[in-house]
């Protein structure tokens, strides 16, 4: 029924290796706090999961993600040196942003072997379904915090998903 | 046009239910009081009046599920879900414990009554009992009876019937399973927990994923296979030189071509599982239904189901409608 999940080339990870880790926490961080400022329910729906770290690893990027909703914070950490945290959660990016624009189920991607899951079970259900929730937008969030190049970017942000296959807005229509 | 009756465990997916064609969504409040009490999941009042204004202006039914069995001195939590549910303008609720029936009946008697699976209500004697003496409107049959006893049921009852065609599949008499208490000491029927979250742990071991629950190891799985979800009536044990799933494969639900039978067997509505699942499951499960019953309705052929990589197992079967060996 669905294609499989694509992964990102090989050269892309290799050529974000390098790239410096603390714009990008700060990036992650800005963004974290956006959408938990105009999500509020997405905490309030966790309960005292909302307190826990979770380790997001996206396979095919070359770092980790430590996410604590309660903090509103996310950072990114080299594989090499993994943070402490409560829940890992492992798949592709694809998997990730699928199921969090409402394109792919969790569960289905866990049947598939496309997500995995370790630790604290009870706060990555919790999680997923506040995501689920909230029908997050990525491709509108990154737009609200661009300011005057809101417009460009989201033109960029339609090219680079359909040129990766990455679903990187809100998949709303159910007609 | 028979009713397809839908899963929502958030107000997103009830949003996501509807514009798929729901012709009513389930959903339950964020408490005991259902029989999918799992985090992150389901309804304030606040969350569920709005999901009712939402459904109605759009054609749709909501169905509250208060499915779970009060626990003594406890009552009050599932009183006060009644009151909240009528208050929110629902159009049913669905219940399983008699006392709970009896106070609906007697505070509530506005407020449609539905039985809910989990009464295990298999026979017409009891289906009729919980007609006569507490209003029951609509029974939801166990998933434990063929198409045949399904319309000879409905020959000796009058109220209407409806039945599982889509989901997890529980194969217990439900209401009555302690499997998972029994590892957990929480309850599916006074928890509204089967294998909480909080006992389940999974673990990448060598090229297997063990799953435990409560500490049980429950399943080990190969790298290459589909993971099924950590209930101990779908685990895989090992007894010595034996391995094998003792009470059922982990398959799911999907009796799509048997829509036509249902129909005939007298069926009124048709119940998909699932208020624990996305809205994107919600939205697709929901659409290929809505086509089915269209189809039905018209006599029209039935589209083929494509909806296996939803299912658990990533496999479907028919369950008991179709068993031949009884």
């Amino acid at each position: 029924m669905t294609a499989p999940l694509p992964r990102l080339p090989h050269a892309l990870r290799l050529a974000a290796l390098p790239l410096p880790l603390r714009p990008l926490s700060l990036l992650l961080g800005a963004l974290t706090r956006r959408m938990a400022q105009a999500h509020p329910e997405m905490t309030r729906r966790m309960g005292d999961h909302a307190d826990r770290h979770f380790l997001i690893d996206p396979v095919d990027l070359p770092w980790l993600l430590l996410l604590h909703p309660q903090g509103q914070t996310m950072t990114a950490h080299r594989r090499s040196r993994p943070p402490a945290c409560d829940a890992r959660i492992a798949g592709p990016l694809s998997a990730f942003l699928a199921m969090m624009h409402g394109a792919e189920d969790g569960d289905a991607l866990f049947f598939s072997r496309d997500l995995a899951v370790e630790g604290d079970t009870a706060a990555v259900l919790a999680l997923r379904n506040a995501i689920d929730d909230a029908e997050l937008d990525l491709a509108g969030e990154l737009a609200a915090l661009s300011g005057p190049l809101a417009g460009p970017l989201r033109q960029a942000l339609l090219r680079a998903e359909r040129a990766s296959g990455l679903t990187l807005h809100r998949q709303d229509d159910f007609a | 046009m028979m009713e397809l009756v839908c899963p929502a465990g958030t107000p997103a997916a009830l949003r996501a239910a509807v514009e798929a064609g729901a012709h009513a969504v389930y959903c339950g409040f964020a408490d005991e009081t259902n029989a999918r009490n799992f985090p992150g999941l389901n309804f304030t009042p606040e969350d569920m009046a709005e999901g009712v204004r939402f459904a109605h202006a759009r054609g749709a039914k909501v169905l509250v599920a208060i499915n779970t069995f009060p626990r003594a001195g406890a009552e009050p939590l599932w009183h006060r879900a009644l009151a909240h549910a009528e208050a929110a303008g629902v159009d049913a609720v669905i219940l399983a414990d008699l006392g709970l029936l009896a106070h609906a009946a007697e505070h509530h008697p506005g407020l449609r009554r539905h039985l809910s699976v989990q009464a295990a209500a298999a026979n017409p004697d009891a289906i009729n009992l919980y007609a006569s003496a507490f209003g029951v409107r609509r029974v939801v049959l166990p998933r434990v009876l063929t198409v045949e006893e399904i319309a000879a049921i409905n020959r000796e009852i009058d109220v209407e019937t409806e039945v599982f065609v889509f989901g997890g599949l529980c194969v217990m008499a439900e209401g009555r399973c302690s499997l998972s208490s029994y590892a957990t000491g929480k309850s599916p029927n006074m928890n509204g927990v089967c294998s909480p979250a909080s006992h389940v742990a999974y673990a990448e071991e060598g090229n297997d994923l063990a799953a435990r629950l409560g500490g049980f190891t429950i399943h080990r799985t190969a790298r290459t296979a589909p993971a099924p979800y950590p209930t101990l009536c779908k685990g895989c044990f090992t007894s010595g030189p034996q391995t094998g799933h003792i009470f059922e494969d982990p398959v799911s639900l999907d009796a799509t071509h048997l829509i036509p039978r249902l129909a005939g067997a007298g069926v009124r509505a048709l119940k998909i599982e699932g208020r624990q699942r996305s809205r994107a499951y919600v939205a697709q499960v929901v659409r290929a239904f809505r086509a089915a019953v269209e189809a039905q309705a018209a006599g029209r052929p039935l589209p083929e189901s494509q909806l296996a990589r939803l299912a658990e197992g990533q496999k479907a079967t028919t369950g008991a409608y179709a068993k031949t060996w009884r």
